[in-house]
């Protein structure tokens, strides 16, 4: 190769010709990791900023008595007494059994039904991209949009559900949101049916991954549809039903939006969940320090459960990698 | 294959049932919307509404509906534009370039989507008072683009990780860059995904109530979900005006599922399955 086809080459491929030399290679393999870095940097900063700084601090926090109210008291430091405080509060004890409470029940019904709407969405029918968007809309609402609906469709007065179960009969009328177990009953139906179809798709997700092949093995060895389904659906299905129990059990948890609106935590504490008696004592009480205690020991909670999250899900998009 | 009768009666059950439990209670909702005041307080309950536009009317005109259906549709925008515009470079990097802690990146911002928002709310209340951010769109928008970023990233690093890898070591021969690689070569394809991942962050902050009711104390300020929760009557709840709001407020998501199903169900799932 002469000097002039070296330098025609140099034009036309300059970074094939760079492959060639290791060391430019290694130079730029390190250009990439400082333009890799330089592209998460932003993400990384907004992150920080908001999201790992203000965790920290609500832990220092935890740790402080602060009331917002009586600025001129200061921070001052008390150790781990909030939380030995708090294992003892029995409001607490009631929010986290109420929680616990809410949290199995709705992630159970919704797993459930979540389970029948994939499979429904999953089959082949005229018209599915209908049912699908259908499905679809309660996810979409709004959850205080869905509180104050499930609110007036309960209403003891002018409520639907009493007019399917009693008709005429105004006397019979129940006051849902009024009584302690119908309205801890009511969030929870509240819950299911805004978030049921997320679950389904979750699973949805899961069954498209199925191969069609296997049924059909099943189908030629006479299996029928609920032996197809306990036998070979089911069992592939669990890593996605998995996935959907731990997705819905972490937002579950955190629930807010729909006791603000639909009950305040009442009646008495029937409804007060851990998330709202949090928000309670920071933000009506301003009793910074104590209130921070308590969102931090729901954090601790959740992060065993992210971890585990992690490490069974996580690590199928880390073992995809293409080098 | 044709299936057995009893088979497709279950599936047609099944339909039925997933359709009107979905739609049936908001159905009800809007009804109630397009009622006038004495049929919404009857006792019984009317079935059929009178076709009255009263509650739109007040809703539209004497309340602040029209005021937080502005200020949503600013702060949801930005969060959008803005979720994308950090996202999108964050995404490719961790799908596609040789970086060191790349695993550790992932599932911290997985760690962080898992947030109880109240852990970190009172700080971050605290950072706002401090930069004047309280009562102002900017401020709801910072800790929403922190709330929607780690979804953002990754629908996007799924779709990038589907992406035929020659175009882009095609790209990077021909000598691209790699911010020119993602801008030329993978942005194009990532289209759908980039798409997907906008509607989603756009839902979430149209949706969001938690910090909007602790950053934005100003009636003017208000977004939708704020509103409609905080809606006051004189006497009675002004149960009318609320589903006109709520009506109002559902619309926009409502013409975006009818018209993004498919991205929506692929986007949801490329989170967490397929991820």
């Amino acid at each position: 190769m002469n000097t002039k086809d070296e330098d025609r080459l140099r034009e036309e491929q300059p970074c094939r010709l760079l492959d060639r030399l290791s060391i430019l290679h290694m130079t730029q393999s390190t250009r990439d990791q400082t333009t890799g870095w330089l592209m998460v940097f932003p993400a990384l900063t907004v992150v920080t900023i908001f999201s790992l700084y203000p965790a920290m601090d609500s832990f220092l926090l935890s740790l402080h008595r602060v009331y917002l109210s009586l600025p001129g008291l200061g921070q001052s430091f008390i150790g781990l007494r909030n939380y030995t405080h708090l294992f003892q509060d029995p409001v607490v004890h009631q929010a986290f059994i109420v929680t616990l409470g809410f949290v199995i029940l709705s992630t159970t019904l919704e797993l459930l039904l979540g389970l029948g709407i994939a499979l429904v969405i999953h089959e082949h029918f005229r018209g599915r991209g209908w049912v699908r968007a259908a499905v679809l809309i309660p996810w979409a609402i709004p959850t205080v949009v869905a509180s104050q609906m499930w609110r007036f469709l309960l209403n003891d007065q002018y409520g639907v559900v009493n007019l399917i179960l009693f008709g005429d009969r105004v006397g019979e009328y129940v006051p849902w949101l009024a009584d302690p177990w119908t309205a801890f009953c009511a969030i929870v139906v509240a819950d299911v049916w805004k978030t049921s179809s997320f679950a389904g798709l979750l699973i949805l997700a899961g069954l498209q991954a199925i191969p069609d092949e296997m049924y059909e093995a099943a189908r030629i060895d006479g299996a029928r549809a609920w032996q197809r389904f306990r036998h070979v659906t089911f069992p592939l299905l669990k890593p996605a039903i998995l996935t959907a129990l731990l997705f819905r059990t972490i937002d579950a948890f955190r629930v807010f939006d729909l006791v603000f609106v639909m009950t305040q935590g009442g009646p008495g504490d029937a409804t007060q969940v851990i998330q709202f008696y949090g928000y309670k004592t920071l933000f009506t009480e301003g009793r910074m320090g104590y209130g921070t205690t308590v969102s931090v020991t729901v954090f601790v909670a959740l992060l065993i459960l992210s971890v585990f999250y992690v490490r069974t899900m996580g690590s199928t998009l880390l073992k995809r990698e293409p080098t | 294959m044709t299936k057995p009768f009893s088979e497709r009666l279950v599936l047609l059950i099944g339909i039925f049932v997933a359709v009107l439990g979905s739609l049936f209670p908001f159905f009800w909702f809007v009804m109630t919307s397009l009622k006038s005041q004495i049929h919404v307080e009857a006792i019984p309950p009317t079935w059929w509404p009178d076709g009255s536009l009263t509650f739109y009317e007040s809703v539209l005109f004497d309340r602040h509906v029209l005021t937080s259906m502005g200020n949503s549709l600013i702060v949801a925008s930005s969060t959008t534009v803005i979720a994308l515009l950090i996202a999108t470079p964050a995404a490719y990097a961790l799908a596609r370039l040789r970086l060191s802690g790349k695993a550790w990146m992932l599932g911290g911002l997985l760690c962080v989507a898992m947030f109880p928002q109240l852990v970190i709310a009172g700080p971050i209340w605290q950072i706002l008072k401090r930069l004047g951010g309280l009562n102002t769109h900017w401020g709801l928008v910072l800790p929403y683009v922190t709330l929607t970023l780690p979804l953002a990233v990754w629908i996007l690093a799924t779709f990038f990780k589907e992406l035929p890898l020659e175009l882009e070591e095609a790209a990077r021969i021909d000598g691209c860059t790699a911010w020119q690689t993602l801008s030329k070569v993978m942005l194009p394809l990532a289209a759908p995904g980039l798409f997907t991942a906008a509607i989603l962050t756009f839902i979430y902050a149209w949706n969001e109530f938690f910090f909007a009711l602790l950053i934005l104390t100003d009636p003017a300020k208000h977004t939708l979900p704020v509103g409609i929760a905080l809606f006051q009557g004189e006497f009675t709840m002004p149960w009318g005006e609320i589903a006109a709001a709520s009506v109002i407020a559902t619309l926009p998501l409502i013409v975006l599922v009818l018209l993004f199903q498919r991205g929506i169900i692929s986007g949801l799932s490329a989170g967490a399955v397929k991820g």
